[in-house]
C-alpha cells in the first residue's frame, strides 16, 4: 500500500480536538464536559471517547437542564449515558424553577439568566470545577469568532475579551490561581456543516428532533414553537398547526423555532445545509434579545 | 434513488478536502475586512440573513459609500465597531470545492503584534496586504518579519485598490521589485505577489479583464491550489507523551500527538530522558490499529516493553534524538503588558513538558520596522533598555533548570516553540522559537543543580526509594535535584 502523509480537514480536526481533550484531563485536577445534547455536544462527547479509547474518559459529563428541554432531549441524554457508561451529572437551578420562571412568564433573558447562566455558575462552584469543556465553534457568533481556545475565566467566572491569554501553537497555558478556572472548546474550528459530515462519516448518534418529520407546531413572532408540552400558554393552543418541521439547533423549545424541512436522513441534512440561505442562530430566540448579546452573555459567564 | 447516490459520492468526496490554515494582516486602511468579506461572500460562505444585517448596517455606519461594507462583518465585538479597530485576532471559516479554510484575521496596528503572532502560529499560508497608492511601508516590512519569524512557508502579497492607481502595470512591477527586494534575505520560500481590488472584486476569485497585463492566477485560486503537503517535518519522529493510559493491567499506553516524523510499528524507540529502548508494539485509535502515524495524528502507542515513561517525557527513534540541553537561545516575543523582569523564575512550557527557566541574557533587540539589531555592544541600547517590553523581540539565551529536549524552530516547529507562564499572575509572558544549544562556558551564570549525596548524608538505604519518588516528582514539576550515593 503507498502510504501518504495528508490527513482530511475532518480529520485534522478531530486530532487538534483529541490533543486538547487529553492537554486538559493532564493538566487540570477536577475538570468536567458541559453536555447540552445537542449535535455538537454529541461530537465533543464521542472525541472524549476517542480520546482515551480503550480506557475510560476521566471525567464526568454534566448537563445544565434549564427544566424547559424538549422532552426527547431528556430521553435521548439518559439512555445515552447509561449505553456509554458515562458518569452523568445533572443540575438545575430548582429555586428559580419552584418559582415559576420560564421563558413565558420571564421572557427569554430572565429565563436565560437564571436557568442557565446562573445554573451553571451555581454548578461549578458547588463542584468545584477547575475547567468545563463547551462544545462552542467559532462560526457560530462574532463573539464566540474571538475567543481562545482555552478561555480563562476569573474567580467569578466572567470572560474579558480584551484581556485573553495569547495562544500559539498547540501548547495551552493551564496555569490558574484557586477559584479560577477555564473554559476550553474543543470544537472552535469545527464549522456547522463539519459537524454534520463527521455525525455521518461516524454514525454518531443524535437526538431525533434534527431529522424533519410531522410536528405540532405553533407560530409565535415569527418562530415555529414546538408543542407538544403541558406549559405551552393557553392563547397558543388553538393555533398549533402540524408542519413537517427540524430544528437546525436545539435548546429550550419555547426559545428554538424550527425550520420546515423535507430532510429526514443524515445525507438530506448536510444536503439541506450547503445549500442554505440562513445561518444556524436565526431560530435561537436569545441572540437577538439585547444588541451585542451573546458577548455580553459570555461575559457574565454564560457557556 | 439515482439522485441519493449521488449526494453520497458528493459527500464522501467533500468529506476528504485538505485543511489550508491562512493569516491576513494589513490594515483597517488596506481593505483586509473587506478582502476577507470579499472571499466569503464569493465563496457563499455567508448567509441571507447575515448578509441582510450587513446591507442594514452598512447605510447606517458603514464607510464604503455605495458598496456593502464588510469590514463590519469582522469586526464582530461592540467595542471595535465603535473604535472602528480590529482588536484581536477573529477566526473565519469558509470552504470551496476543495478545501477548506480557516482565516485567522489580525490587526495591523503596532500595538497588537502580539496578536499577529497568535494569529500566525499555526498558519500555513500569510496574505500580506498593501495598498497600490502607499505602496510597501514600515508596517509591510513588519509584518512580512513576524511572518519569516513565525516560520510561514507561503506568502502571498497582496497589493489592493489596484482600482486607484488605474490598474497600472508599472506601479504593480514597481511594488513587486521594492518587496523582493526586503524579503529576499528572510528566505520565505515561496513569496507570490497579485494585484487586486476586493472592493470590486478584481482577481480575487476570477481573474480580472482589468489586469490583462497580469499573467499570474486569482487569490482563490492560489488559495486552492497552493501546495501545503510537505510542511509538517516528516523525518524526524517525535512523540511527546501527554497522558498515560492505563485501563487494565495489561494495557499501557502512551497518549499524545505525533509531533514530527513517521512511525510505524515494530519501529524501534527510545524514552527520553530515561535512554530506554524499546519497540512499537501497537498504534492505537478509537478505529483500531494503524501501521504508521504521521503528524498531527493523535494516537496511542503500546510498547513491547514495560518501561516507565510519563507526561513531558519524549519518545523519539533510536539514532535520532533531539538535542538535550539546559541552555539554548531562543527568539523570544514579548506578550505581556508587564516587562520583562530578568530575575524571574519562569515556568516554561514546551510541547507536553512543564518546568522552569532563567533568562541568561538577551543578545539583541530586533527593530521590528528595520530589522536592525539594537544591542549595548552596537551601542543602540542601553543596559537598562534591555528588558523586554510588550511586543519587543529579542535574541536571548535560556538556562532551565533541568535538561529538555529541542530541535531548532525552523527545522520543527512542534519541538522547537515554547511559551513562557509568569509564576504569580499566570500570564503568558511570552513566545518562542529555539534557534540553538548553548555552551555552558558561553553563559553568563550557570545555575547548578543542586545535589543530595544520601551516603555523604548518612541516610538509610530503606529510604532511598521514597527520595528518588519526590525527586523525580520534582523533577516533573521543573525543579532538578541530583541524587548521588
Amino acid at each position: 500500500m503507498e502510504e501518504n502523509y495528508k490527513l482530511s480537514h475532518l480529520k485534522e480536526l478531530e486530532a487538534e480536538s483529541i490533543h486538547i481533550i487529553r492537554e486538559v484531563a493532564a493538566e487540570f485536577e477536577n475538570p468536567v464536559m458541559l453536555y447540552s445534547i445537542g449535535k455538537d455536544s454529541s461530537v465533543m462527547v464521542r472525541l472524549a471517547e476517542k480520546a482515551f479509547y480503550p480506557g475510560k474518559v476521566p471525567f464526568p459529563l454534566m448537563h445544565i437542564d434549564s427544566k424547559w428541554k424538549f422532552r426527547e432531549m431528556i430521553e435521548f441524554r439518559d439512555k445515552y449515558a447509561e449505553e456509554y457508561g458515562w458518569n452523568l451529572i445533572v443540575e438545575s437551578n430548582m429555586e428559580a424553577f419552584n418559582a415559576g420562571v420560564g421563558p413565558f412568564t420571564h421572557g427569554s433573558k430572565v429565563h436565560t439568566d437564571l436557568m442557565k447562566t446562573q445554573a451553571l455558575l451555581h454548578a461549578l462552584d458547588k463542584y468545584k470545577f477547575d475547567a468545563a469543556f463547551g462544545g462552542a465553534r467559532r462560526d457560530e457568533e462574532k463573539s464566540r469568532a474571538k475567543e481562545r481556545i482555552f478561555s480563562f475565566r476569573d474567580r467569578f467566572h466572567q470572560w474579558d475579551p480584551k484581556n485573553q491569554r495569547p495562544e500559539l501553537w498547540d501548547i495551552y497555558n493551564a496555569k490558574i490561581h484557586k477559584g479560577e478556572s477555564i473554559r476550553v472548546f474543543p470544537l472552535s474550528n469545527w464549522t456547522e456543516l463539519d459537524i454534520w459530515q463527521y455525525i455521518r462519516l461516524e454514525h454518531i448518534p443524535i437526538v431525533p428532533l434534527y431529522f424533519a418529520k410531522e410536528r405540532p407546531v405553533v407560530n409565535i413572532d415569527g418562530n415555529l414553537i414546538m408543542a407538544d408540552d403541558h406549559r405551552l400558554p393557553e392563547e397558543y393552543r388553538d393555533r398549533i398547526e402540524i408542519k413537517k418541521v427540524r430544528f437546525r439547533t436545539l435548546g429550550c423549545w419555547p426559545l428554538t423555532g424550527a425550520v420546515e424541512s423535507e430532510a429526514d436522513t443524515i445525507e438530506k441534512i448536510v444536503e439541506e445545509m450547503m445549500t442554505t440561505t440562513k445561518s444556524e442562530r436565526t431560530t435561537r430566540v436569545i441572540d437577538f434579545d439585547q444588541d451585542a448579546s451573546m458577548e455580553q452573555k459570555k461575559r457574565e459567564g454564560y457557556f | 434513488m439515482e439522485n441519493k447516490l449521488n449526494i453520497k459520492e458528493y459527500l464522501d468526496k467533500d468529506e476528504q478536502k485538505d485543511l489550508l490554515r491562512l493569516l491576513t494582516a494589513g490594515s483597517v486602511d488596506d481593505g483586509k475586512s473587506t478582502l476577507i468579506g470579499r472571499l466569503l461572500f464569493d465563496s457563499k460562505k455567508l448567509y441571507e440573513d447575515q448578509l441582510a444585517a450587513l446591507e442594514r448596517d452598512s447605510k447606517r455606519m458603514g464607510n464604503a459609500g455605495d458598496h456593502i461594507d464588510y469590514a463590519l462583518l469582522c469586526d464582530g465585538l461592540k467595542a471595535e465597531r465603535e473604535q472602528g479597530i480590529t482588536i484581536d485576532v477573529a477566526y473565519r471559516y469558509f470552504s470551496t470545492n476543495n478545501r477548506k479554510f480557516i482565516i485567522a484575521d489580525t490587526p495591523g496596528h503596532e500595538q497588537y503584534t502580539r496578536n499577529m503572532i497568535t494569529g500566525g502560529s499555526t498558519a500555513n499560508l500569510a496574505i500580506i496586504l498593501v495598498d497600490a497608492r502607499l505602496g510597501i511601508i514600515t508596517q509591510t516590512c513588519r509584518h512580512t518579519f513576524l511572518v519569516s519569524l513565525l516560520g510561514i512557508k507561503h506568502v502571498v502579497l497582496a497589493v489592493n485598490k489596484m482600482d486607484l492607481v488605474d490598474f497600472s502595470e508599472e506601479r504593480f512591477n514597481e511594488i513587486v521589485a521594492a518587496y523582493m527586494k526586503f524579503v529576499q534575505p528572510l528566505g520565505i520560500p515561496d513569496v507570490t505577489c497579485i494585484p487586486l481590488s476586493a472592493l470590486d472584486g478584481d482577481n480575487v476569485v476570477e481573474k480580472s479583464e482589468r489586469t490583462p497585463w497580469y499573467k499570474g492566477i486569482s487569490l482563490l485560486e492560489l488559495l486552492e491550489t497552493v501546495s501545503i503537503g510537505n510542511d509538517h517535518n516528516l523525518t524526524d519522529f517525535r512523540f511527546p507523551v501527554q497522558y498515560v493510559l492505563r485501563p487494565n493491567l495489561d494495557f499501557r499506553g502512551f497518549c499524545g500527538k505525533i509531533a514530527s516524523g513517521v512511525v510505524r510499528k515494530g519501529d524501534e524507540v527510545m524514552a527520553l530522558p530515561s535512554g530506554k529502548k524499546s519497540r512499537i508494539k501497537s498504534i492505537v485509535t478509537y478505529e483500531g490499529e494503524l501501521d504508521y502515524a504521521y503528524p498531527p495524528q493523535a494516537v496511542t502507542l503500546t510498547l513491547e516493553d514495560e518501561i516507565d515513561v510519563s507526561r513531558g517525557e519524549m519518545l523519539v527513534h533510536t539514532g535520532n534524538a533531539p538535542v538535550i540541553d539546559r541552555n539554548f537561545e531562543a527568539m523570544l516575543v514579548w506578550m505581556d503588558e508587564e516587562a520583562m523582569d530578568v530575575d524571574k523564575s519562569f515556568f516554561i512550557k514546551h510541547t507536553t513538558h512543564t518546568g522552569r527557566i532563567r533568562i541568561d541574557g538577551i543578545k539583541y533587540k530586533v527593530d521590528v520596522n528595520t530589522m536592525e539589531h539594537l544591542s549595548v555592544e552596537n551601542g543602540r541600547l542601553k543596559q537598562e533598555e534591555l528588558p523586554l517590553q510588550l511586543n519587543q523581540i529579542a535574541r536571548v539565551t535560556l538556562t532551565a533548570a533541568q535538561p529538555f529536549f529541542f530541535d531548532a524552530y525552523q527545522k520543527n516547529k512542534a519541538c522547537g516553540s515554547f511559551i513562557l507562564i509568569d509564576p504569580i499572575t499566570h500570564n503568558t509572558s511570552a513566545v518562542g522559537m529555539i534557534i540553538d544549544r548553548v555552551e555552558a562556558k558561553d553563559m553568563a551564570c550557570v545555575m547548578e543543580i543542586p545535589t543530595l549525596n544520601l551516603t555523604a548524608m548518612g541516610i538509610g538505604e530503606e529510604h532511598y526509594r521514597a527520595i528518588e519518588k519526590v525527586v523525580k516528582e520534582l523533577g516533573r514539576q521543573g525543579i532538578a535535584v541530583k541524587l548521588e550515593r
